[in-house]
């Protein structure tokens, strides 16, 4: 195996997730994307096998082993190389894609060791690149985007038009291949039945929310992704611009809303934290949603200061060592639903304690 | 709100759909969404249904039927990916860079219908390809600002931005016609 694709699929926490970013009491991440393409090789739908070929041997003969920037090193993995449960890991910590796993045909990803750095080959497109941020840092994000867009187009010709902009194969990337989403706690909006009103006015604007985790990808754990649909006919900044001024609305209201809670309901919000923190201590059996939840209130009962003791980094780590194939990476073995169940109390019982 | 596919999960897509012109609107789960085939999984966030009605006037969100076509839409094909127009509409997806050319003369509405109206790309050029192009575009801006220095009657820094896009324009020997107005 790899060297160091032991780390990433071993540990639960990627290390640019270690610090906290900006207003990280509601945005835990900010993910930059683009989506990029060789000019004159079909893309991944209509390619064969030797045309992918050309694009991931390119990639490996031109960006593998080479540094991007100080403690920015890429390493080149191949899903061929990875077994099924590998792929789950790495598609649990958001490093690919679900899609990126389903290909059967030549593709791959390129990591940075800091695991900031994500660049998906043969995914939709030949190339989608990825930046992850804690908190939220959309500017700083876009901006670090380009630069190493910028260093990818010193050594590929993108497909690019100057009327269509970035050429991809879905109409919905095309222009600037630009998706940038913020992914946000959202308990108290949640609670209160808010999010239910402002989702469709959200929507309005050209922007989409969606649930995170769990499994029909519903809001599983209070958590939402925001990100633009628009790419076409928009400069990035301005893309930038809306999103966080919606975003920055969000966080005043999800703000103002926790106030509300913790003014009105004070007791009944702090029983509802400890209970939760009562059933994470010490359940011997949970499934993920209600750990999520659980966790969701922990995390809540964090930066309203409920809990002071534990840290937000441990709940980051528990959100993905929680899932599936973590679980079964951490048990060194495969486990049924009921198994998982078990050891995931197991997990949480034993982190938590930690934390004491 | 509660799904209403499913009613049990919530509402957290809310989607609309152009059916014959009438507007829809449609109030999933992420699970029924993908489900009904209204998105695809993960990373999509387009309907499948608002790309392929623009193409086909599809009349409900479940028909699988296309309506009767020009018979040279369907013989339209890219000769550089071999994908045919149909495919296209089907799959929803460009076979490769040159279809955006086969089949541009369908593009626009789709475009309009996904980017807000939008057709055309204002944002990042590549950098190394296509220097032109950015210093055309650099010159364009310069222009703008240039207008509204002089419409804010502040000529020494309208001068000094004339001369920045006289410079400019020397360099590229681009519009050169147009200095001096
Ligand atoms: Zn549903
Ligand atoms: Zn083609």
């Amino acid at each position: 195996m790899i060297m160091s694709l032991q780390s990433f699929i071993e540990k639960a926490i990627s290390p640019w997730m270690q610090e906290d970013g900006p207003d990280h009491d509601i945005v835990l991440s900010t993910r930059i994307r683009l989506a990029r393409n060789f000019t004159d090789v079909p893309f991944p739908i209509m390619a064969d096998e030797d045309s992918l070929k050309i694009v991931s041997n390119w990639i490996q003969d031109h960006f593998n082993q080479k540094t991007f920037a100080e403690g920015k090193k890429l390493e080149y993995i191949s899903m061929r190389d990875l077994q099924a449960l590998e792929k789950r890991a790495l598609v649990e910590k958001h490093l690919i894609s679900p899609y990126l796993i389903e290909r059967e045909k030549e593709s791959g990803v390129l990591l940075t060791n800091d695991e900031q750095v994500s660049v998906m080959i043969n995914e939709e497109d030949h190339i989608r690149l990825q930046l992850y941020f804690p908190g939220l840092q959309l500017e700083r994000g876009l901006e670090e985007a380009f630069k190493f867009d910028d260093w990818l187009e010193e050594k590929i010709d993108y497909a690019f038009d100057e009327k269509r902009g970035y050429l991809t194969s879905c109409p919905t990337n095309v222009g600037t291949g630009l998706r940038a989403s913020v992914m946000m706690h959202l308990p108290a909006l949640t609670l209160t039945q808010k999010m239910n009103k402002m989702v469709p006015a959200i929507n309005q604007l050209g922007l989409v929310v969606r649930g995170l985790y769990g499994e029909g990808s519903e809001a599983v754990g209070n958590i939402y992704q925001i990100s633009n649909q628009v790419t076409l006919g928009r400069s990035e900044s301005d893309i930038i611009d809306d999103l966080h001024g919606v975003v920055n609305q969000m966080i005043e209201r999800e703000r103002y809303a926790r106030k509300l809670l913790v003014e009105q309901s004070e007791l009944r919000l702090e029983d509802r934290i400890y209970r939760s923190y009562g059933t994470l201590k010490y359940s011997r059996i949970i499934e993920s949603k209600e750990a999520a939840k659980c966790l969701s209130d922990l995390r809540l009962g964090i930066d309203v200061g409920y809990l002071t003791h534990l840290s937000k980094s441990i709940l980051n780590e528990l959100m993905v060592l929680t899932q599936p194939a973590f679980l079964q990476q951490y048990a060194q073995q495969s486990l049924t639903a009921k198994q998982r169940d078990i050891k995931r109390a197991a997990i949480i019982r034993e982190r938590l304690g930690l934390e004491e | 709100m509660d799904c209403e596919n499913c009613h049990q999960r919530p509402a957290t897509l809310h989607l609309t759909n152009y059916i014959n012109g009438e507007k829809t609107e449609i109030h999933v789960c992420q699970h029924c969404a993908i489900e009904k085939g209204y998105i695809e999984g993960d990373d999509e966030t387009y309907t499948i249904h608002d790309l392929l009605s623009g193409l086909f006037n599809f009349n409900t969100p479940m028909a699988k039927k296309p309506e009767p076509q020009t018979s040279s839409q369907q013989e339209l094909t890219c000769p550089h990916c071999n994908m045919s127009y149909l495919q296209f509409a089907k799959t929803g997806k460009f076979g490769c860079s040159h279809c955006y050319q086969t089949f541009k003369d369908h593009l626009n509405p789709l475009f309009r219908r996904i980017h807000s109206g939008n057709t055309e790309h204002i944002g990042k050029i590549p950098k190394r390809q296509y220097v032109h192009l950015q210093k055309k575009r650099q010159i364009q801006d310069y222009r703008e600002q240039l207008k509204q220095l002089i419409a804010q009657e502040a000529f020494e820094e309208a001068a000094k931005l004339r001369d920045k896009i006289k410079a400019l324009e020397q360099a590229s020997e681009l519009n050169r016609d147009e200095e001096g107005e």
